[in-house]
């Protein structure tokens, strides 16, 4: 069996770039379904870029759940989510919250194409005292609304911002992230009972269903199927999708809130370390630090 | 002279409970921004006149704190203050995490609310008492941490929490006690109230344990001695003058407080060591936990009442 290190090309370590990453901001009013698409991939790609450059040259980070979230978070904050760094003071702007926090990286950089942070903040990414932290800090960045980074947080902290709304009669929608591993927390689960029963139907859970935790397969650990089936039990519309489809994203998105009274369930269904070869549905790449030579193979197959 | 607890409970006495909801009723009616939140506690918080009025305003995650404390943050977040209100044991002990991360690291404007704390509900146990919550509390950076001693502290301490925009933690008893605080006082973190001038040694408490403390500076003028009493109503920030201040007057401080003395003690203990090393006597529940029994037989037992206070502090000076 061929080890990774055989799979990539030997490169010049010192040869790893550092993009100074354009801002793309949100898709343009006016644009065609086909636009809006190329503009996401485009941005997407130069995330994922930029992205494994900073796990590199930091020596940490979540590259493969960076990888199965970031067509997510690219797709709410440059479309879906009616946010823009002018909207930040707005009460009635959407909401978003990353439970995940350990796909950090992934949210810097889809705040910087965004318009929200410098991209030169970016090279700070967990220097000492900045503001990029290895987990999210609300404190810190003022589109952070949520500091996270122990698992199970992020979702009653949005049940709690959806139902701030829902008492103001504010037309805001409040989206979070969960991994799927980590379901595991009862956290979430009482936090689902809360928002199915007071009919949160603003509030919209997105499952990044990589099927991967830290260290196996989420099945092999502790289940959660029938998962689908779970959330509709405790009152959620649930919708599946292909998480890295981003046209399909931007439907599933554009119809929250998808049901009367029920909070809205988006299973999206992921590959972890999407779409580099020698990472994609592989446990190995939790929080694993890429060799110079696997970055110049994963920017290679970027540009393909 | 009162010489126990019993002794000192014969005065009007008042459950801070009752103070507290008419506070937060009173705030809720000029400010929509204030919720509450519960886990299944309107009863025990004392929440019904609050539910009757504003009943879309009270947010019931049932028997759920992590749900709880992450709920009120997120209500923070939407731009309400909510106030989280629940049996200081499992508000502080299950949520934890959340009141670390959720509540002070996100540094939000949302007041825990730790009801009947100590060993308020003696008979029940140790699994409802909430002895260790002081420690804990100010254990976590940025969290203010108030003990207020009596009905009309705890109604300007929940008025000053509702404008503060920063996390609390307040233990609100339902344990009795008296009229404390002089007309005219103004609660400030921070800021102790002298409630005896003395020379000889000084006694420094939080909460239920004030009034105890009062009756032992009594007890020690008539033996002689002449104790200072200060009322400590934030274990964090400290009223560092006036402890340093003590510490250089009078020969030492005994702390007093119903919870594992490593709360308001250790506190104490932390700021004279740096600043200004000084004898220390420590009244409070040593590390173990408590029996069931009323929470008076508890206080008597483990010295938190006027003789046990007042031998600390005979002990204190006779070293």
């Amino acid at each position: 069996m061929p080890t990774e290190e055989d799979l990539v090309p030997r490169v010049d370590p010192e040869a790893v770039p550092s993009d100074t990453l354009t801002v793309l901001g949100r898709v343009p009013a006016g644009a065609t379904r086909e636009e809006a698409v190329a503009h996401l991939r485009e941005a997407a790609r130069l995330v994922r870029r930029r992205d494994i450059q900073m796990i590199r040259a930091s020596g940490l980070g979540h590259v493969g759940g960076e990888f199965s979230v970031i067509d997510i978070l690219i797709t709410l904050y440059l479309d879906a989510m009616n946010m823009s760094p002018e909207l930040l003071g707005d009460p009635d702007r959407d909401r978003f919250i990353l439970s995940k926090g350990h796909a950090a990286a992934a949210l810097y950089t889809t705040l910087a194409i965004a318009g929200f942070l410098p991209p030169e903040q970016l090279g700070t990414f967990m220097q000492p005292l900045s503001q990029l932290n290895g987990h999210p800090a609300r404190t810190k960045i003022a589109a952070v609304e949520a500091s996270t980074g122990p698992l199970g947080h992020g979702l009653p902290v949005a049940v709690g911002t959806a139902f701030a709304g829902q008492l103001d009669g504010s037309p805001r929608r409040t989206f979070v992230v969960t991994g799927d591993g980590e379901l595991q927390e009862g956290s979430n689960w009482e936090a689902l009972m809360t928002a199915g029963n007071h009919r949160l139907s603003h509030l919209c859970v997105v499952v990044d269903r990589n099927r991967l935790q830290q260290g196996a397969r989420v099945a092999d650990t502790n289940d959660l199927e029938p998962l689908a089936d779970k959330l509709r039990a405790f009152n959620l519309e649930v919708v599946e999708v292909d998480g890295h489809d981003h046209g399909a994203l931007l439907d599933v998105f554009a119809n929250v809130p998808a049901a009367s009274g029920k909070p809205t369930a988006v299973i999206a269904h992921t590959i972890k370390g999407h779409p580099i070869s020698f990472m994609s549905d592989n446990v190995a790449w939790h929080h694993k630090v890429p060799s110079a030579e696997q970055v110049a193979q994963a920017l290679a197959e970027l540009e393909a | 002279m009162p010489t126990t607890t019993e002794a000192v409970s014969k005065t009007v006495l008042h459950d801070c409970r009752d103070t507290w909801v008419a506070t937060l009723v009173e705030l809720a009616e000029t400010d929509e921004r204030i919720v509450a939140v519960v886990n299944d506690s309107v009863g025990s918080s004392k929440l019904g006149p609050f539910q009757e009025r504003f009943p879309e305003r009270l947010v019931n995650v049932g028997i759920a704190e992590q749900d709880m404390v992450g709920v009120g943050a997120g209500l923070a977040n939407g731009g309400k203050v909510p106030f989280v209100s629940a049996a200081a044991c499992f508000l502080t002990a299950r949520a934890m995490e959340q009141i670390k991360v959720d509540a002070a690291y996100s540094q939000h404007h949302l007041v825990l609310v730790g009801q009947s704390p100590g060993m308020a509900y003696g008979e029940l146990g140790p699994t409802h008492h909430s002895i260790e919550d002081l420690a804990w509390m100010r254990a976590i950076p940025g969290l203010t941490v108030v003990v207020p001693c009596d009905p009309t502290e705890t109604a300007q301490v929940i008025r000053w929490a509702a404008a503060h925009d920063g996390p609390v933690y307040v233990r609100v008893s339902r344990m009795g006690v008296p009229d404390i605080v002089p007309d005219g006082y103004t609660f400030a973190p921070g800021r102790a109230l002298t409630l005896r001038e003395g020379k000889d040694v000084t006694l420094v408490a939080t909460g239920t344990t004030v009034v105890r403390a009062v009756a032992a500076g009594e007890l020690l003028a008539a033996a002689g001695v002449d104790a200072r009493v200060l009322h400590m109503p934030t274990v964090k920030p400290l009223d560092e003058d006036a402890l340093l201040a003590a510490a250089a007057e009078t020969a030492g401080i005994v702390t007093v407080e119903e919870a594992l003395t490593s709360g308001l003690g250790g506190a104490v203990a932390e700021l004279l060591v740096r600043r200004r090393p000084a004898p220390m006597r420590f009244v409070g529940v040593p590390d173990t936990f408590a029996s069931t029994g009323s929470v008076e037989w508890l206080l008597d037992h483990f010295g938190i009442s006027p003789d046990g206070i007042a031998a600390a502090a005979q002990d204190l000076l006779s070293k």
